[in-house]
């Protein structure tokens, strides 16, 4: 589904990421695992098009395109969704304006029809009630007024209802207590199919006992220094981020 | 030196309005009017050594010969012109004024018991002692156009509510003005009385009904008594060539509540004054303001809030919007005088640049003469959220519809206050209307 190759990325002028390579595949969920100011948002905000990150080498391939070349708007459509680690509140416009405006631009770009006011009603009314989010929230404006784990829980909304191919969740987990964790991970878990990606990143183990990888990498001055199953997760947990570093200290001096 | 020519141009017309006036000239307005001209020779229009005409140029007004309107006949309105540029979709009476001056044929005015909705000219030929002690109270002549406006002073609104008086239905005033003649000068003198207990909405509107230019002169004096409420609107959409000077001076006694809301989209060089004077004590006062300028527009806000008396409160948001190479000018004077303790006073103005071209000069101030107060104000200038952007872009929607979002997102603390449903819905159509963006 994705291939990313060499990814070399600055913020600023610095270097962030310094060689990412990545392959993810159709039903897998992927976890980006590393200490912080690793490069763990830097690799997804620049897999979703974020201006303020530049790109000085390297190439990702999603679905068979170039997706560097592409606007985010058109990264959304071709099936790239971001949720964010801090969602960004728009007043004035209320979530069923935004999300009918999203997915019918998507529609449109793929020749589809857009929904009807009585189609997208129904699909958000039943996808609230999967988050257990109260339908009045269908006519607040985009997170204004919500608590950090309302906009959370509502980045899962907007993921449920666009579809995408590839889901890409930046620390999710952040700011979350363990029921709104459970919930959260619940829409994930809905979400995924055989035809569809994650790819998770955070810093903690606790976001992957409910959704569950099938791999996970160690991200660590902007490379992937370690890759494994489940249990690297687990072991990260146990040893702490000091264990794979030192490993990888000591492998770049040999 | 070239306001004299303008000046005398103003002066030497007098006559000729003077003696158009007959029966007119009887009225006490009449002595303040000749107070007025003789004021104008001694005050001049300002210029941009005048620090509070820094930084608008208005010598392009000065260029023409305006000519006030004595009828409303003069220029053909009709009812579909009027239909056309009235905020619809709510219960209201409508005062229709072309070129300031009031057609009764065009409105549509049904006064509750005892409520006064009236013209000024009406007012002064039937019951001038109405109003024979408020007018020029509160709105002192300060400069040339102060004294231009008295001094040619005819027609406008007079609303009077009685004490206890809640009126249910806005009050809509619609000034269409421009002509042909590409003199015209519409020159409304409007005012408000809110009695003891009263509640009052009154919206202004100024369109304009010709391309050619015109000028708009027009002063709007509140008087809120003991508890009053009053909700004032003032859209300003005159077209692109015309003028607009405004002065808005309100007055306030105990416990009174005004709500300014301010909308100015047309207009090539627009001038909004708003001075409150808080006279007593547990007034509260809020104006909230946005501008939206394109193109070559100019538009200044001057606003000023006078704490004199104890335990006040005022708040005050304006936000600017400025495209293309228009230009924005915010002055906020908030004075805190000696007795006024335990005041609280607020101010924020902040504005947005879309073009390179675009800039705004904002100027807060504040003057604080008593110790024992809460006052903070704020200025910010920049560009549309960055961050914002992406996040809707990263959903799949396109640039342009992106930034309305983040326009109308931005302008929502303004707009959002607005307690008239369908009249809050038209100005944000008319947001995106006027910046030539796509609508959300």
């Amino acid at each position: 589904m994705i291939k990313i190759k060499d990814l070399h990325a600055n913020v600023e002028g610095k270097e962030i990421l310094r060689g990412i390579n990545l392959e993810v595949n159709p039903g897998e969920i992927h976890a980006i695992m590393g200490p912080n100011g690793s490069g763990k948002s830097t690799l997804a905000n620049v897999l979703a098009g974020h201006e303020n990150y530049e790109v000085t080498k390297g190439e990702v391939i999603f679905e068979g395109k170039e997706l560097l070349d592409m606007a985010p708007e058109d990264r959304a459509r071709e099936g790239i969704f971001l949720a964010f680690q801090y969602p960004i509140e728009i007043p004035g416009i209320s979530n069923a304006t935004f999300l009918k405006t999203a997915i019918n631009e998507v529609k449109k770009y793929h020749n589809q029809p857009e929904l009807t006011a009585k189609e997208f009603l129904a699909l958000i009314r039943e996808k609230a009630k999967v988050l257990g989010m109260d339908d009045s929230l269908i006519n607040r404006s985009v997170n204004q007024g919500f608590s950090g784990g309302e906009k959370k829980r509502n980045e899962i909304l907007q993921l449920l209802m666009l579809d995408p191919k590839l889901a890409l969740l930046d620390e999710t987990d952040s700011g979350l207590d363990i029921d709104a964790l459970k919930i959260v991970s619940q829409g994930v878990n809905i979400f995924k199919s055989e035809k569809n990606a994650v790819i998770v990143v955070t810093h903690y183990q606790r976001l992957l006992n409910y959704i569950v990888p099938d791999f996970v990498h160690v991200l660590y001055k902007g490379k992937i220094i370690k890759s494994g199953g489940k249990e690297l997760a687990l072991e990260l947990e146990e040893k702490g981020y000091d264990w794979v570093i030192n490993g990888e200290a000591v492998a770049e001096k040999v | 030196m070239k306001n004299k020519e303008t000046i005398d141009w103003y002066v030497s017309n007098f006559k000729t309005f003077e003696n158009k006036l007959n029966g007119e000239s009887k009225s006490f307005l009449h002595s303040l009017r000749k107070d007025a001209i003789a004021q104008l020779s001694e005050l001049d229009f300002p210029t941009k050594k005048n620090e509070e005409w820094k930084y608008t140029n208005i010598a392009p007004i000065l260029k023409h010969n305006f000519v006030p309107a004595l009828n409303s006949e003069a220029v053909k309105v009709t009812m579909e012109d009027v239909e056309k540029n009235i905020f619809s979709g709510f219960d209201c009476c409508v005062m229709v004024f072309a070129n300031g001056i009031y057609s009764s044929e065009l409105s549509t005015v049904k006064a509750e018991d005892g409520v006064v909705i009236d013209s000024l000219r009406n007012v002064l030929k039937t019951k001038p002692e109405l109003v024979e002690k408020y007018i020029g109270q509160s709105a002192k002549i300060e400069n040339g156009f102060h004294a231009l406006n008295t001094a040619y002073a005819l027609d406008g609104a007079v609303i009077i509510i009685p004490d206890g008086k809640v009126v249910e239905n806005p009050v809509q005033l619609l000034f269409l003005s421009g002509d042909d003649s590409n003199n015209t000068l519409s020159l409304p003198r409007n005012i408000i009385i809110a009695g003891k207990n009263s509640q009052i909405n009154v919206i202004e509107n100024y369109r304009g009904y010709s391309d050619n230019p015109y000028f708009t002169n027009t002063i709007t004096e509140v008087y809120a008594d003991e508890n009053a409420i009053v909700n004032l609107h003032k859209v300003q959409n005159e077209s692109d060539s015309a003028y607009h000077i405004e002065k808005t001076e309100v007055h306030q006694k105990r416990n009174s509540l005004f709500n300014h809301y301010s909308f100015s989209f047309g207009g090539s060089i627009v001038r909004n004054d708003i001075n409150s004077t808080l006279d007593d004590e547990n007034v509260e006062t809020h104006y909230y303001g946005l501008y939206l300028a394109h193109k070559d527009q100019l538009v200044d806000n001057h606003t000023f809030v006078d704490h004199a008396k104890p335990n006040c409160m005022s708040n005050e948001v304006y936000k600017g919007i400025l495209d293309d190479n228009s230009k924005g000018v915010f002055n906020g004077k908030i004075m805190v005088r000696p007795d006024a303790q335990k005041t609280n006073a607020f101010q924020s103005n902040k504005t947005v640049l879309l073009s390179d071209t675009a800039r705004i000069d904002t100027k807060p101030q504040l003057e604080i003469f008593a110790d024992d107060v809460k006052c903070s104000h704020g200025a910010t200038v920049g560009h549309l959220d960055d961050a914002a952007y992406f996040y809707i872009r990263s959903r799949g929607i396109p640039e342009e519809l992106a930034k309305s979002m983040l326009i109308r997102a931005f302008a929502n603390d303004v707009v959002e206050v607005i307690k008239i449903d369908s009249l809050k819905e038209q100005l944000n159509h008319m947001i995106f209307e006027h910046l030539n963006r796509v609508e959300i």
